[in-house]
């Protein structure tokens, strides 16, 4: 405790403003360990800084050639030199909203019975259970995509939906297994950990005399959880966001199922593209500085796009859990 | 209705049960002893992962040397010592870092380390991964200080010890079991991580521990098996993955027991 400043008061008067904001009790040793904690803080922000600035100067080159047209062009012809993000932003999307479609009302269900009616020695460690999805690696979903649920998909599930639905064009086409549907499955596999539990932690946010309030009122219980899931909307919607941030830069398992062609197809059997899995697999393969250009400003798009989604799912679930933390039902 | 919930859980719980009995099953066909020490052969020559655990272990090292300390240090700062405005700022930029897609941070990293190094290399690969852990590590680590009760602080502080030794000495011991599990599944978590090293780390067939040149890791390893034409290559994707989920889920159950005892 060597590094103690002797004479407190003598300390106000003497230093400057930033000295008293770094150590407000005058100890050396307190500024020089907020400077360095600070530091780090300050570190972070200039990393996301430095990633902005990264990006949008190495994809120049491509932003100056095609402008926005890059957004709106649908021709991806490395060969030719035309490069055009359409397909991916197309592919990304559809991929994402069918993960959604599929993963939302499961990961609602999942929430309610392990919040609302398991009792706690079930919903522990079944909790536990769905966690352990979200510790699965993509690459690992990727495997399992190939070998296992891709052909599950064109034995089991395609010709059934070709069968019924083939009278729309969203069901039509040669059934390989390999294509947009099957990515939008695995990617609904893999945002259902995520988005359940954020939504168990909004249902926990919701303060119990809720419950009791609407119990009272005669309410029976699955009237009550009406009133708790409309009471943590925005939480859930928040929850949802958060599932599409995930979602949208999902890289390997969607690449490795997805098929990888560059093309705007209404058939969800036929093969797609998303933004991820476009970097991931060309990337390595660009060797023109246009191609390179263009892949990094798709990076970009996706970065700028899932900061924004990410942000606003962070607002609408904060808002849930930190108004009423510490009085929900402990989860 | 509830037995309509019920069902959704029972599902992804069920799903869950399929994924890990395929790799088991899968996985311990082509697992042996050579096979987890053998480096790469061409096909029909068997070959191993050796090399790949190698290099998988050195990007862990790697990463959680330079963004365990880092992480350790925002949470710190987010709980004990930033106010204000700026302290909001840092917070809302961690929780966005956590939702940057792995992928942009790879090409973030080719940018500013592979493109100038002008090689693919284990360094750029373990700073990749150092980018996705620091979020994660900080958000626990300030969650678990904040768990440490302010009497604790204020008894401290009343004995006449600086905030510094206040902090280092009496909080963070405090927090210290639950910041083990944050960094420990920060851990789990990189060690899963494939599209961020495809263009940094980038992959090799042979042992190698040098920092400046490309190594093997676990996840590319499986992700290029996995799309080769080969069924033997297709087997050995299974047993490195099997290898791969015993280590995650190794962890997670382990730090799942270590809380129970904790809380």
């Amino acid at each position: 405790m060597s590094a103690t400043t002797p004479g407190n008061m003598a300390y106000t008067e003497k230093h400057s403003h930033w000295r008293r904001v770094l150590s407000p009790t005058g100890n050396t040793g307190d500024a020089i360990f907020r400077l360095l904690m600070l530091g780090a803080g300050l570190l972070v922000v200039s990393i996301v800084i430095a990633m902005v600035i990264a990006l949008a100067s190495d994809s120049m080159l491509s932003i100056r050639q095609f402008g926005w047209g890059f957004l709106t062009s649908s021709q991806w012809n490395p060969i030719k030199g035309e490069f055009g993000a359409l397909p991916f932003i197309y592919g990304t999307i559809v991929s994402s909203l069918i993960a959604l479609l599929i993963s939302v009302p499961f990961s609602l269900g999942i929430a309610v019975f392990l919040v609302e009616q398991a009792p706690h020695y079930i919903s522990r460690p079944v909790g536990f259970l769905v966690d352990l999805l979200a510790a699965i690696p993509s690459v690992v979903y990727g495997v399992w995509g190939i070998f296992v649920l891709a052909p599950f998909l064109r034995v089991y599930i395609e010709p059934p939906l070709a069968k019924w639905f083939g009278w729309m064009p969203l069901f039509q086409g040669p059934i390989t297994g390999i294509g947009m549907l099957t990515g939008g499955f695995i990617l609904a596999i893999m945002v259902t950990p995520i988005i359940s539990a954020v939504v168990r932690d909004v249902l926990s946010a919701v303060p119990e005399s809720q419950r009791e309030a609407a119990l009272a009122l005669g309410a029976t219980k699955w009237e009550m959880i009406r009133v708790v899931l409309v009471n943590g909307a925005p939480g859930i919607a928040g929850a949802v966001i958060l599932g599409l941030g995930r979602a949208l830069g999902e890289t390997m398992a969607v690449t490795m199922v997805i098929g990888n062609r560059p093309e705007i197809s209404a058939s969800l059997f036929d093969p797609s593209y998303t933004i991820a899995s476009a970097i991931a697999n060309e990337f390595t393969e660009a060797t023109q500085d246009l191609y390179l250009s263009s892949l990094v400003e798709l990076g970009l798009i996706l970065f700028l796009v899932t900061f924004i989604v990410n942000g606003i799912a962070r607002v609408l679930v904060w808002n849930v859990t930190r108004k009423t933390g510490g009085v929900g039902r402990a989860a | 209705m509830t037995s309509l919930t019920a069902i959704c859980t029972l599902l992804a719980v069920g799903i869950l049960l399929v994924i890990l009995a395929y790799i088991a099953l899968h996985g311990i066909g082509s697992l042996s002893f050579r096979f987890l020490i053998d480096s790469p052969r061409p096909v029909g020559e068997g070959g191993g992962i050796g090399n790949a655990i190698l290099g998988s272990l050195v990007l862990l090292g790697l990463s959680s040397a330079f963004g365990l300390p880092l992480g350790i240090a925002v949470g710190i700062y987010l709980s004990e010592v930033g106010k204000g405005h700026f302290a909001g700022v840092v917070r809302f930029i961690v929780d966005a870092l956590t939702g940057v897609p792995s992928i942009v941070t790879g090409v973030f990293v080719y940018a500013i380390l592979v493109l100038p190094m002008k090689h693919f290399s284990a360094f750029a690969g373990g700073v990749a991964l150092a980018l996705i852990m620091i979020p994660i590590v900080a958000r626990t680590t300030e969650e678990m200080l904040k768990l440490v009760p302010h009497s604790l602080r204020e008894g401290a502080l009343a004995l006449g010890a600086p905030q510094w030794r206040v902090t280092l000495g009496v909080i963070l011991p405090a927090a210290a079991s639950g910041i083990a599990t944050g960094a420990m599944l920060a851990i789990a978590r990189v060690s899963g991580e494939t599209a961020p090293l495809l263009f940094t780390a980038f992959g090799s067939r042979f042992f190698s521990t040098y920092l400046d040149r490309p190594i093997a890791s676990l996840t590319v390893q499986i992700y290029n098996y996995a799309l080769s034409p080969y069924d033997e290559w297709h087997a050995q994707a299974w047993a490195a993955t099997l290898v791969l989920m015993t280590l995650i889920l190794g962890i997670n159950i382990m730090v799942r027991f270590l809380a129970r005892k904790r809380f």
